[in-house]
């Protein structure tokens, strides 16, 4: 809390270059740091997503073993949670397994993967840039909330491991089944799935905790001289308000995740009920307590969480919009008054998760109000983005192509949600398909673009080279269909009632075979688990452009993309430190194409209008700068 | 790289980086500790008066720990005055008393008030046995007052075997003088009274026990939340006293040697969070000894 770097007193010009250790691993410098976010979350991503796949063999041939790698599998998990199959064959998930792959692959997606990288790897990397600052305001806690992320990250996959494997209640972990889940005979006392599972959230908790105030501390502190709060680039401002949502909704979870490890480690009953039975067998203790407290304080995070994971991505595709359509933002001061109000109104929408609980009408009312208001800024901040496009010379770089995707993506995860809104409509979809797929086209095909858009966009000045524009546009379509062909059908499956959480994919309830556009439920299934297999593949030339751009990409320049933010200002890649001399700033932040100007960009820093020359060639003709604006 | 805005305040602002970090920690301990309290209300409201003890807590040793409390955020500003005024030795004065106000707090709670509860044991009584019991709860009595009936038996274990031994059918309990003396109008009021454990041996069958445990968190909703939230202040405590001892030690005077803003600054965020240490403990003591 009191922690501040010591600095050398005075900034020498030859700085000794750190040793390999210091320089990559243990630095605390918020470019490293940001870099090491980005590729730790996005290695969790990935591995978030293959257990998806994995399950998605289990739901479109249940009771078949996994082809090719079941041998592998069986030997990686034991035969007691992958069994054999008619044939003797290997590879076939146990319940089990299923439902801890599932409560594994929303935690590693949401805590590990979208958040890591789509707030602290961009957050990192780029907020001190763009406002022209040399470092976070507080260099080493920044190095602490990484090593703190980096640790609970290991404690989670740990889990996986340890006698009886990790979580198996949901990313939810709703009580009274997760304080009775991973006890008795063959699970340690602490050392369980769901036990490890709260220990690993708690240093989950305290690196966003570190990261959250780091970054509001640099965005008010550390601004360049003439950075006013209304020519903050606007990916700023969506991380301003993204630390605030984490800083104050994360906390109530930690308190939670406390009483859910009383429960299960002290006996307490702060989410138990009086005259509990669990498996036939009346349970003693003191009774009392409350399951809806648990999914009060969980969604009082997880709703918050959702505005968590989308605002910074918002946030990415202005900038790449902007940058892409070479005209400012539209309704710049609108955008961020609309944050402001999404912000805020995320704190008192997180009942809607819970219509189902019977919470009562006057409740339910509320909620569906305050549900129905959000939608306006988002919708508001969707519109301004759309309208931005209107009458842009737009350049479909390879960012801007997942940037442009994002939109309707993003609309349709928006606009299935409406419907959630609603308890009544609620009350049938709750649990299905539906809700999967809504959020998943507000996350995935959302916020996921916007993280592909955004490691497109600021590669070049990591690392001083762009990624190859071909394999990106691969990328792009293949991932763009293959996406769709998941999400998509999981509306329909809900709608005719298939439940999120069949192990079998629903191969024994009847409503699974009802038709529709031709197919059957389970049939569905069997695309959606092609398509999902298929976005496997469409990530690989990504991950080989990635790793080939670091050292064979062509040469960039310090600003490739002819974009007016500050961070292009900076050479690529950034020294320590960031700016050879400390830039001022002298108008708002997407001042693209201005009348009059002889370039159709004039950079934040640069006193007079016009692209990188026209300072110098300025002329007696030009118009004087304050007659432009 | 060096950072701006450590010691001297940003001229737009007017403060400087730790300054704003620290009231932001504080906003998020607000949330932390305001989702336990929310937990303490959810469950007062859920539980009905039979199950939420009153008197169960040292009101003036609580007391007593307030004060002692009250008194090191008093010691800690003024350490951060003499800092402020260049009085190095002063400092230490102050700040060691600090250190040593927040010390006694902690061997008051953990060494003394803690282990007292431990000692006590607990039995629930199932609905249609209390009659049995009836010369130990007096619930006639509490009737005809019409005060909510009672059904524990409380006082100190005599036979602990019967905790882990399935073969033992008894509770052998030395019961506490309301339940030696139910009928005491004295005991009506859900007060603490000090009374030491009667010598009275009270025996009851295992069959007619709704449930049994000593003073623990798993007791009851009320001694859960009750060592949660004070187990948490605690840790909070030890966190404090840790920042505390290191500016106090030869890491505090090497600083002041190099800049003594930047330690008087350091102290003022450290006290900030102090406070907020002290102010959950305003509310912890009424809301759990008190109320």
């Amino acid at each position: 809390m009191t922690d501040t770097t010591h600095a050398p007193s005075h900034e020498t010009v030859h700085h000794e270059e750190p040793g390999f250790w210091h320089k990559y691993v243990f630095s605390v410098d918020h470019k490293v740091i940001g870099i090491q976010y980005a590729i730790t979350g996005l290695v969790f991503m990935f591995l978030g997503f293959t257990l998806m796949m994995v399950m998605r063999w289990q739901l479109a041939y249940p009771g078949q073993s996994l082809p090719i790698f079941g041998a592998l599998f069986q030997k990686l998990f034991g035969s007691a949670m992958v069994g054999v199959d008619a044939n003797g064959h290997p590879g076939v998930m146990s319940p089990d397994l299923y439902n801890s792959f599932g409560a594994m692959h929303g935690t590693i997606m949401v805590f590990l993967g979208v958040v890591p990288t789509a707030f602290a790897a961009f957050g990192n990397y780029v907020v001190p840039l763009q406002i022209g600052a040399g470092d976070m305001a507080f260099p080493k806690l920044n190095a602490a909330s990484y090593w703190s992320f980096f640790v609970g990250g290991v404690i989670m996959l740990a889990s996986f491991f340890i006698p009886g494997g990790a979580a198996k209640s949901g990313w939810t972990s709703y009580s009274p089944l997760a304080i009775f889940a991973d006890k008795g005979p063959g699970f340690y006392p602490i050392f369980n799935g769901q036990t490890v599972w709260i220990l690993g959230m708690v240093f989950l908790i305290s690196s966003s905790l570190l990261g959250s105030v780091n970054t509001i501390t640099t965005i008010i502190q550390l601004r360049a001289p003439g950075m006013t709060w209304m020519r903050l680039p606007f990916f700023v401002w969506t991380q301003l308000i993204t630390s605030f949502l984490l800083l104050l909704a994360f906390p109530p979870l930690e308190s939670a995740a406390i009483m859910q490890f009383m429960d299960r480690v002290a006996g307490t009953s702060f989410f138990l009920p009086s005259g509990l039975v669990v498996n036939g067998i009346h349970i003693v203790n003191s009774g009392g307590g409350s399951p809806l407290l648990w999914q009060h304080l969980f969604w009082f995070l997880a709703h918050p969480e959702v505005y968590v994971l989308i605002l910074p991505a918002i946030g990415i595709v202005a900038e790449i919009i902007a940058n892409n359509t070479r005209k400012p933002l539209w309704g710049y001061k609108a955008m961020v008054y609309a944050i402001f109000v999404l912000g805020f109104l995320s704190f008192v929408v997180w009942a809607h998760h819970m219509y189902l609980t019977g919470m009562g009408a006057k409740v339910s009312s509320f909620f569906q109000t305050t549900t129905v208001l959000i939608s306006v800024p988002s919708v508001i901040l969707l519109t301004a983005l759309m309208i931005s496009l209107w009458g842009g010379s737009i350049r479909f770089t390879v960012p801007m192509l997942f940037a442009v995707a994002f939109l309707p993506q993003f609309g349709i995860g928006g606009l299935t949600g409406i419907p959630l809104a609603f308890s009544a409509v609620d009350l049938s979809l709750h649990d299905t398909y539906y809700v999967i797929g809504h959020f998943h086209y507000v996350v995935a095909p959302g916020t996921i673009f916007a993280i592909f858009a955004g490691v497109y966009y600021w590669f070049p000045k990591a690392t001083g080279r762009m990624m190859n524009e071909f394999l990106g546009r691969v990328h792009f379509v293949a991932s763009i269909i293959c996406i769709n062909c998941i999400f998509f059908p999981m509306f329909i499956q809900g709608m005719i009632g298939m439940h999120r959480r069949w192990y079998d994919g629903g191969a024994s309830y009847d409503i699974s075979k009802t038709i529709v556009l031709g197919h059957s439920g389970l049939e569905w299934n069997t695309f959606m688990s092609h398509a999902a297999w298929g976005l496997g593949l469409a990530q690989l030339p990504f991950i080989f452009n990635f790793f080939w751009s670091i050292w064979n990409g062509d040469k960039a320049s310090r600003n490739p993309w002819h974009a007016t933010t500050l961070e292009w200002a900076a050479p690529s890649p950034p020294p320590h430190g960031n700016f050879e001399e400390p830039p001022t700033v002298y108008r708002g932040p997407y001042e693209y194409s201005v009348p009059g100007a002889d370039e159709d960009f004039t950079p934040q820093g640069q006193a007079e209008p016009g692209g990188a020359g026209s300072a110098r060639l300025h002329s007696a003709d030009a118009p004087e700068p304050d007659t432009l604006h | 790289m060096e950072i701006p805005y450590i010691v001297t305040p940003r001229e737009d602002t007017g403060l400087w980086n730790a300054k704003i970090a620290i009231w932001l920690f504080i906003a998020s301990e607000v949330m932390l500790f305001g989702g336990l309290f929310s937990a303490y209300v959810f469950l007062r409201i859920g539980a009905d008066a039979s199950h939420w003890p009153h008197g169960l807590l040292n009101v003036p040793v609580g007391t007593l720990n307030t004060a002692i409390l009250i008194t090191s955020s008093i010691t800690a500003v003024l350490a951060w005055g003499a800092l402020k005024m260049r009085q190095f030795s002063k400092y230490k004065f102050y700040m060691g008393l600090t250190i040593l106000c927040g010390l006694t707090f902690l061997t008051i709670k953990l060494a003394y008030e803690y282990p007292q509860k431990f000692q006590h044991f607990g039995v629930f009584i199932k609905q249609e046995s209390l009659g049995k019991y009836e010369p130990y709860l007096g619930n006639a009595y509490l009737a005809a007052k019409g005060l909510p009936p009672r059904i524990e038996i409380t006082g100190h274990l005599h036979n602990k075997s019967a905790l882990t031994d399935p073969n033992a059918k008894e509770y052998e309990v030395a019961v506490d003088a309301v339940n030696a003396d139910p009928t005491n109008p004295e005991f009506d009021c859900p007060r603490f009274i000090q009374k030491p454990v009667t010598g009275k041996i009270v025996t009851i069958d295992k069959e007619d026990v709704e449930y049994a445990s000593v003073f623990a968190p798993r007791h009851s909703s009320f001694f859960a939340i009750y060592f949660t939230i004070t187990g948490l202040h605690a840790l909070h405590v030890i966190g404090g006293l840790i920042v505390f001892l290191y500016f106090w030690l030869p890491c505090g005077a090497n600083l002041y040697k190099k800049d003594p803003e930047h330690l008087a600054n350091r102290v003022e965020v450290s006290c900030l969070y102090w406070h907020f240490v002290d102010l959950v403990w305003i509310f912890v003591f009424p809301v759990f000894y008190l109320l």
